[in-house]
């Protein structure tokens, strides 16, 4: 992206008089006084006024998130930016630049001066929204979905247990367990109704009955945790699947919760407790880690593959878990881990975050490319040929990203059916 | 400007259409509101900004859950809903159709929208027999509608790129195909703020109509051909398909 808004020029002087006194001279080179006056804070000010927000009138320029920021890498942002667009002429809640951050949090990790954007980007979204601003079409998409189905594919939640058809082992509902139970799996959209999120659901459950877990899921009870919609500004719509599902999880006993989802543990750990849901969560990485004992013996067939592992911002930076997958991995017989040059708490993000699973399209428009594209290509790199993740957006973003970018030849797994195929031998 | 926006709730097909007898199984399907509607309702809130004035909208409250539309047309900037208790889901276009005529004939309104069909019947007799008991003109398949004092500008779109613009004097009625832009995105906290706020006027349903037409029978599509995969190397595929195009007689 050019600059695109209002600059300052530096203006260069052929005579200068001082004090009625000449001072022009050849070995000189004389400017007009710069013109700071140019910029207002009044746009900077503007963002900093919506509650939560606040911390965006801190950046005092420094530019560290700039090298981090994901979409930098791509494009032409970071926080540091944003607040310089805004001195020199943008609106955020008009700018196209409102949708590009995926509240993936590596800049606030380097920040001397916490601007926060996981809080800045939702409270200038929302206040667009409810300002009747622009929103991208298919974000509003799903936003209705969410609303009017349950989920953000907009299917249909009659639908939401089909899938448990093809695990070929038994899932239990809790409404028809009628007694206690110890998990809680809550599914998650994508591996409710997504082809590839489903493959990750089948061998989840497959995982838990071959460990003896006594689990069940809500069925046709669950919906979406709307975490991400929450994200990208739809706050009202959050707070009614809230209250909804935190009702739902309050009918039944149950003594912890695993979720399948890296954004569903963020919701239900960290955002819940506000809304009066106090349980407690874990990712599946997390759980199964610690079942690592009763799972190694079932890991009887090697996967000979060369994998490199994505850290999910939201199970890495949002909620520091880096080691429980990468021991999931190592414990599968054959593997060969190799990391990614930028990993763990320097993670890229897969573009997925903060609303911008359902932005693709628009963020197309601003970027050289898709975040997925740039993380498949350094996948590749390293020479491995599976990419392991542990996010339900990211199997198929991965999946469609390495195929534009010419790297087929890289399979994109969930951590969970890596570990099926080596407890079954596929 | 008065404009008032007739409205329609029909089955979901998001889902499998569940059949009970020779109709839908009004019991085990969700209402939406028609996606024309949503357009019709667009194009009265963009005028009203532009012009000012008031939009109602107005509709048949067929299985008792009517209000969430309403809802979320009054969070898109509607003034004022009004919903027809009729409680009769198998009501058809033709007695809906007067059902709204005599609600709105009182309104007294400059422009009457209604979508230009809706998609379980495809019917598209909703706008034109408004007009007809209202005694007022109609013109279909709108894209866009200006007002300017008492003339309102029309345009349409046809096949092959062809637009026409019409000058229609109000009052008239317009069966909407789509508004200028897409319909806005009502924030949810909005919609409840309505739901938990607003008033939805109620009326007893007045006169009949009836299409004359009944249903002999009602089944999912059946599937019958299914399209057939051809493996190969592109040149193979090539050769098969020219293959294919001759021997049915198509190259
Ligand atoms: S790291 Fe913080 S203070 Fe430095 S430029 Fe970025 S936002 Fe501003
Ligand atoms: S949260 Fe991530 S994407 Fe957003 S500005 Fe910060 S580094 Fe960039």
């Amino acid at each position: 992206m050019a600059q695109k808004y209002q600059k300052a020029v530096a203006v260069e002087k052929e005579n200068i008089v001082v004090d009625g006194v000449d001072v022009s001279g050849h070995w000189n080179r004389m400017f007009e006084q710069r013109v700071i006056f140019e910029y207002t804070p009044e746009l900077i000010e503007k963002i900093a006024s919506i509650p939560n927000a606040e911390s965006f009138a801190n950046c005092y320029q420094c530019a560290k998130c700039v090298a981090v920021c994901p979409v930098d890498v791509v494009g032409n942002y970071g926080p540091r930016k944003l607040y310089r667009y805004a001195q020199t002429g943008m609106d955020l809640t008009e700018a196209p630049e409102l949708w590009l951050c995926t509240t993936c949090a590596n800049c606030l990790r380097v920040c001397p001066k916490e601007v926060n954007m996981v809080k800045i980007m939702p409270a200038a979204r929302e206040q667009a929204i409810l300002e009747g601003k622009f929103v991208p079409n298919e974000l509003q998409q799903a936003f209705e979905n969410t609303a009017k189905t349950g989920n953000p594919l907009g299917q249909p939640q009659r639908k939401r247990d089909a899938w448990i058809q093809s695990a070929g082992v038994p899932v239990p509902i809790i409404k028809d367990v009628g007694r206690p139970v110890d998990v809680l799996w809550y599914v998650g959209s994508y591996p409710s109704y997504h082809p590839r999120g489903i493959d990750a659901a089948c061998a989840a459950a497959r995982i838990f009955n071959a460990l003896g877990i006594d689990f069940a899921i809500l069925g046709k009870e669950e919906k979406d945790d709307a975490d991400s919609q929450r994200l990208a500004g739809e706050k009202g719509l959050f707070e009614m699947m809230a209250e909804y599902n935190i009702a739902t999880f309050n009918k039944y006993e149950w003594k912890e919760m695993v979720v399948t989802g890296p954004h569903e543990l963020n919701a239900f750990k960290n955002v819940y407790p506000k809304y009066g849901f106090e349980r407690p969560v874990v990712h599946y990485t997390t759980f199964l880690a610690r079942h690592l004992d009763q799972l190694k013996p079932l890991l009887k067939h090697p996967v000979n593959k060369k994998i490199t592992y994505h850290d999910p911002c939201y199970l890495g930076r949002h909620n520091g878990e880096y080691e429980a997958p990468r021991k999931l991995l190592e414990a599968i017989p054959g593997v060969e881990l190799v990391e990614m040059q930028r990993n763990r708490e320097n993670g890229y993000c897969c573009g997925g975050g903060g609303g911008g699973m359902w932005l693709d399209s628009f963020t197309a428009q601003h970027t050289t490319m898709r975040l997925s594209e740039k993380r498949a290509m350094e996948a590749a790199s390293t020479g491995a040929n599976v990419l392991a993740v542990a996010c339900p957006f990211e199997v198929s973003r991965f999946t469609d990203a390495v195929k534009s970018t010419g790297n087929e030849h890289v399979d994109v797994l969930d951590i969970l059916e890596l570990l099926d195929r080596s407890m079954r031998g596929e | 400007m008065n404009i008032v926006v007739a409205i329609k709730h029909i089955p979901s097909i998001a889902d499998d259409l569940p059949v009970k007898g020779n109709n839908v199984d009004f019991d085990s399907v969700d209402f939406v509101l028609n996606e024309w509607d949503e357009h019709s309702i667009e194009q009265a809130v963009l005028i009203k900004e532009a012009v000012g004035g008031t939009v109602t909208v107005v509709g048949v409250d067929l299985i008792g859950e009517l209000d969430n539309a309403l809802h979320l047309a009054l969070a898109k900037g509607a003034d004022k809903v009004v919903k027809i208790t009729a409680d009769d889901p198998a009501a058809d276009s033709h007695q809906q159709a007067k059902w709204l005529a005599e609600a709105i004939k009182g309104m007294g309104a400059d422009m009457v929208f209604a979508g230009v069909q809706a998609s379980n019947d495809i019917d598209g007799q909703i706008g034109p027999m408004i007009a007809a008991y209202l005694d007022m003109p109609y013109i279909g398949g709108t894209s866009a509608i200006e007002v300017s004092g008492s003339t309102a500008t029309v345009s349409k779109e046809f096949p092959g790129g062809v637009g026409m613009k019409y000058a229609v004097t109000l009052p008239f009625v317009a069966g909407v195909q789509s508004a200028p832009k897409p319909p806005r995105y009502a924030p949810v906290s909005k919609v409840r703020q309505m739901a938990q706020t607003a008033t939805v006027e109620k009326v007893a349903p007045s006169g009949e109509a009836s299409s004359g037409l009944a249903f002999k029978k009602m089944a999912p599509p059946v599937v019958t051909g299914h399209a057939e995969m051809i493996e190969g190397s592109p040149k193979e595929v090539a050769a098969k398909i020219v293959e294919l195009l001759k021997s049915r007689g198509l190259a």
